[in-house]
């Protein structure tokens, strides 16, 4: 085992040159960082950016490692995605909400026994037309997002009508050069048709409504220099449940790209309330690597 | 009574953002070569554009594309160029932006290299990023003409 690592230590000290030119070419910080779905984008909104630095004959991909504590939830993601020439993204993500609180409401109510809810999502994205950088009308993207929960009882119990779910969403993303105080300025907006509650951990569809709904998400970054970006996102949420209202989501975040091969984001996060609990608000921190 | 004093002081810090952001526009708005002197005028720009020649050279995307050209003739059109862009007092000679990448075929992969090899050469220089950045929109309408779109 030593002598393999020692082996592969040794050829991946040869090809580092080669790597690092390999990492792909699109300029830094431009595949934006996976979010909770697995997509590109920032925390909580797909951009219309790809993941990844690849750019049109390069392949690329990430991998990412996320983790919300809001005050009654946790929510923790692991992501991955590859990038074919930036004109298709596909990705995969695994989330796992823990219930920490509504342990006892779920027992005590319901009678049920569940103190977390898995849910798998498999994302495209096509690049439709355009670059973020240097178009002047920006970047469009359109993507679909299957989401499948793995513990439908919970979601059930509270009205969800089914356990698995496709979101589809249309992306414009644009890149502003010294748009404030010279600095340059990121815009996103998405529109997604969704039927997901509480983005698909409480299940799909449910008994206030059934089927989907097109919701507005938004987000603004401002580049302090290239390795910093600040900004805030916002994600209109659908109110399907009778059981408990459904809030739209928010962040202020901070990302850090130092370089191509490394994006570290932190975020200040409010849900609303969910799933009964009220006003959710914590921290989101987020490790995404790139090659 | 707590909902008027947040009130008060949310539209106490739009004040203050709105003047901080006033004033930071009023500096910005200062005689149009203000970009060019903060690329070191014509001397600071050659500068970056002989840097940007060294990565260039030394960049396996893009380095085929430039084999056999006339450095010091490269060099002093991009510098006119960039002077020119940049609001100083230079023209630039060289052949039309369309015309001269026409045959290249030059791929957004090779573009993006090229982007970047630039903000490196300014970093180098120690540009200020918002001088990179206004440099860089300047640029941005050779897109379309440089990847012959």
């Amino acid at each position: 085992m030593t002598a393999r690592r020692l082996v592969t230590l040794t050829i991946a000290l040869l090809v580092v040159p080669a790597a690092m030119a390999d990492i792909g070419s699109r300029i830094w910080a431009t595949g934006g960082v996976t979010t909770i779905e697995g997509s590109a984008g920032g925390g909580l909104v797909p951009w219309a950016l790809l993941g990844s630095y690849a750019s049109d004959e390069e392949w690329g991909g990430t991998v990412a490692l996320g983790r919300a504590e809001v005050d009654d939830y946790s929510l923790s993601v692991t992501g991955a995605g590859l990038n074919w020439n930036n004109r298709l993204e596909i990705t995969v993500a695994q989330q796992t909400l823990d219930l920490d609180s509504l342990v006892f409401t779920l027992k005590d109510g319901f009678g049920l026994e569940q103190d977390e809810l898995n849910q798998d999502i498999f994302g495209a994205k096509i690049r439709l037309v355009g670059d973020v950088l240097y178009s002047p009308w920006g970047q469009w993207s359109a993507g679909v997002q299957y989401k499948r929960q793995r513990d439908f009882t919970v979601p059930s119990a509270i009205g969800a009508r089914d356990d698995s779910g496709t979101d589809v969403y249309v992306s414009g993303s644009k890149l502003f050069f010294a748009a404030v105080m010279e600095r340059n300025l990121l815009v996103n907006l998405t529109a997604r048709a969704t039927r997901a509650n509480q983005g698909g951990l409480l299940g799909f569809g449910g008994d206030r409504n059934n089927s989907h709904e097109l919701m507005m998400e938004g987000s603004v970054g401002l580049f302090l220099n290239r390795q910093w970006l600040v900004g805030a996102e916002y994600r209109q949420k659908p109110d399907n449940l009778g059981f408990a209202t459904e809030d739209d989501w928010w962040d202020l975040f901070v990302a850090w790209v130092p370089d191509r091969r490394l994006a570290v984001t932190g975020a200040l996060v409010n849900l609303g309330d969910v799933a009964t609990l009220e006003d959710q608000q914590g921290l989101y921190l987020s490790l995404q690597g790139s090659f | 009574m707590g909902l008027t004093n947040r009130y008060a002081t949310l539209s106490a810090l739009l004040m203050m953002l709105t003047l901080l952001l006033g004033g930071c526009q009023s500096l910005n708005t200062e005689p149009e070569n203000s970009l060019y002197q903060q690329l070191g005028e014509r001397e600071g720009i050659a500068n970056v554009v002989e840097d940007l020649l060294y990565l260039i050279v030394e960049d396996e995307r893009i380095n085929q594309q430039f084999k056999g050209m006339d450095v010091a003739q490269f060099h002093r059109n991009l510098t006119d160029q960039l002077c020119e862009l940049s609001g100083g007092p230079c023209a630039y000679s060289g052949r039309e932006m369309r015309e001269l990448h026409a045959d290249m075929a030059i791929t957004d992969t090779q573009f993006n290299a090229l982007a970047e090899n630039l903000i490196l050469a300014m970093e180098q220089n120690d540009i200020p990023t918002g001088a990179q950045n206004r440099l860089i929109k300047q640029l941005l309408p050779l897109y379309p003409d440089i990847r012959n779109l």
